[in-house]
């Protein structure tokens, strides 16, 4: 059973993405008492799936190394993965919160030595590469990716009660394979919550004309990512997923489902920059073979950034045009996607007046996908204020309870990190108040 | 130049947009057009337009006026509806092209001979005489839009689809002979002056 250490004093962090991460660990540090509630087997959330950052094109597991270090040395922090926050009652500095923890089917005694992974046969699609997970399978014994904190394996609940469970369990050395074990509900207190549940790419199957679901060479920018990355679906190469083609000539398409009407309403902030950065991967994958062609409306690149953007402007091998892709069709012939639109700068320019209509073919098509709150509105287990959009509102009748990163807005990473440490900062003041109030 | 021509003209004299917004149907919205352009590559008759509806947003804000009302364009919609499904501000753009179209042809702008116009007039003919659109009529009436040749060589074309249609009784010979109506035709008439008066009223105050 696992058991948890709280009071009113203690701090519940809910989601273990960067920004609760941050939260967690900044609480932690000034000498509170912290439990971090994950949904997945490890943390760091999102950017454990991105291969480089904006505007440094740095790696974003040299950050994660930092933060993981961080927790791993203090004794302050308890992380509970794989548990989902289902119920929270009570008021500020008084809460009692009921989190579910699934099965993992691993106990602490898991060195990490991957021989539950080499025994098992069964293999499912990695989530991890979201929908390029069929183009590399992982097996129903795994570590999500290799540098999972906490290291340790996870078996697929579908192989439970198959003969792989128990080949997992005969081949583990150090008898950390439980089989038996079962779901458990814990109920704590707490005298602060930060809510970090962060987001997830909009569904590109709800843009019918850009026919994600129907092409294999439309994919999502989160997508793309994993591509670029060596540890992805395909070794860091740009290969197209219907064929396995190189990916020379790319189109971005900007404010895929954000700005919209029909879709999400606000401005998903990060896709400009992603798609900017994302660039560079096709320059620095074919040299000047590579070709980019960014479709948007207005780029927002805000303050430092322009400079990043400037750059990007200035290579030759990436064009911007400035359009709303009206709708993508397929080539059956050669399987490249057709974007079809109309150029609204091109007034004029032959001479003969009137805009210039484009059919334009490209290897593969990246959807710059926006961000959605990861937790649909009405199913917050909270009372708090949610807005239109589904983030949640700093509004004073949240009580003790302060939303930290993507719960609270679309943002980056750099700007996630800093509101997340206000949300801790938030958080320490009514645990002080609690204190105070105890008299320690 | 119209009367009415001449008072919208005076009274608007720097602001097309707004005269945009007091008169066209919907016009209030074409200050929300932010210029993405999903609107023209989704038109299937895009490439039919001499200006696609983006453009024409902008032409409004730019003061274009003659150009806008004068233009053809905004009569080659065919409601298909495909770039107000895609509007990501929610531009109801096929009726903004209608109230244009249908606002050019109050203050007597729309080209002479524009095929859309002359049957939208043959149609609204045909309708007011009995309350019930006389397809025979309009069918033969759009036959020979064009002249007495070219309705005789249509109408032999057609031959064979119209009496098929007799046989099946989706059509009669005697609609030709005055053809029926609503059962109220006289209380018919009233609403249609009625909604005359209420929309020159709405016309002249807005001219004045």
């Amino acid at each position: 059973m696992t058991e948890v250490i709280a009071t009113n004093q203690t701090i519940l962090v809910v989601g273990g993405g960067i920004s609760g991460l941050t939260a967690a660990l900044e609480a932690a540090e000034t000498g509170k008492q912290v439990v971090l509630v994950e949904k997945r087997p490890f943390v760091g959330g999102r950017i454990t799936q991105l291969y480089k950052y904006f505007p440094k094109l740095c790696f974003p597991t040299c950050g994660l190394e930092i933060n993981q270090r961080r927790a791993k040395m203090n004794p302050n922090l308890t992380i509970i993965s794989m548990a989902e926050v289902t119920e929270v009652q009570g008021e500020a500095g008084d809460y009692s919160a009921t989190i579910k923890i699934s099965p993992r089917y691993v106990n602490e005694n898991c060195t990490g030595c991957g021989d539950c992974t080499r025994a098992v046969e069964a293999e499912f699609d990695n989530e991890f590469n979201y929908g390029l997970g069929g183009m590399s399978k992982r097996k129903g014994a795994y570590l999500p990716h290799k540098m999972a904190h906490p290291q340790r394996y996870v078996l697929d609940p579908r192989i439970i009660g198959t003969e792989d469970a128990d080949k997992a369990k005969a081949a583990c050395k150090v008898n950390a394979i439980d089989l038996e074990m079962q779901e458990e509900t814990l109920t704590f207190k707490a005298g602060a919550i930060v809510w970090a549940t962060g987001w997830r790419p909009y569904d590109a199957n709800k843009i019918q004309p850009y026919g994600y679901d129907r092409f294999a060479n439309v994919i999502t920018n989160v997508e793309f990512e994993r591509m670029a990355d060596p540890q992805g679906p395909t070794g860091g190469k740009l290969l197209r997923p219907s064929d396995g083609k190189e990916a020379k000539h790319v189109a971005f398409i900007q404010c895929a489902g954000s700005r919209d009407h029909n879709h999400l309403l606000h401005c998903s902030r990060i896709c400009c920059m992603a798609t900017l950065k994302q660039t560079h991967f096709v320059q620095d994958a074919w040299g000047d073979d590579g070709k980019s062609t960014i479709y948007y409306i207005d780029i927002r690149a805000i303050d430092r950034f322009e400079d990043f953007y400037t750059r990007v402007k200035n290579n030759p091998n990436v064009s911007f045009i400035k359009s709303k892709v009206a709708s993508i069709t397929e080539n059956s012939e050669n399987g490249n996607p057709v974007l079809h639109g109309v150029d609204v700068e091109s007034y004029n320019r032959d001479g003969n007046g009137g805009y210039d209509r484009y059919a334009t073919e490209y290897d593969l098509v990246v959807l710059a996908v926006g961000m959605e709150p990861s937790v649909d509105k009405g199913t917050f287990p909270v009372d708090i204020s949610i807005n239109e959009e589904g983030f949640i509102e700093p509004a004073p009748e949240n009580g003790g309870v302060f939303a930290a990163g993507c719960a609270s807005d679309a943002l980056d990473v750099n700007r996630a990190v800093q509101q997340a440490t206000g949300a801790a900062l938030r958080a320490i003041q009514v645990v002080n108040r609690v204190a105070g109030t105890e008299g320690q | 130049m119209t009367e009415l021509n001449t008072a919208m003209i005076e009274q608007y004299r720097n602001s097309f947009l707004q005269e945009v917004e007091a008169n066209v149907e919907e016009g209030e919205w074409v200050k929300m057009c932010m210029q993405c352009g999903v609107c023209a590559g989704s038109c299937p008759l895009g490439n039919a337009w001499e200006h696609p509806p983006q453009e024409i947003f902008m032409m409004i804000r730019a003061g274009k006026r003659e150009a806008v009302l004068s233009s053809d364009s905004m009569w080659m919609c065919t409601s298909c509806y495909n770039c107000i499904s895609r509007c990501p501000r929610g531009l109801p753009i096929t009726h903004i092209m209608h109230g244009l179209a249908h606002y050019a042809q109050r203050l007597g702008l729309v080209p002479k001979n524009q095929p859309t116009q002359r049957f939208a007039q043959m149609f609204w003919q045909n309708l007011n005489k009995k309350g019930r659109v006389n397809e025979l009529k309009l069918g033969l009436s759009l036959y020979f839009m064009n002249g007495f040749g070219e309705g005789v060589k249509t109408s032999l074309k057609m031959k064979d689809i119209g009496l098929g249609m007799l046989k099946t009784k989706r059509m009669a010979v005697t609609e030709a002979f005055g053809g029926h109506g609503v059962k109220d035709l006289s209380g018919f008439q009233k609403i249609m002056k009625k909604a005359h008066e209420l929309e020159d009223a709405r016309i002249q105050k807005s001219g004045n």
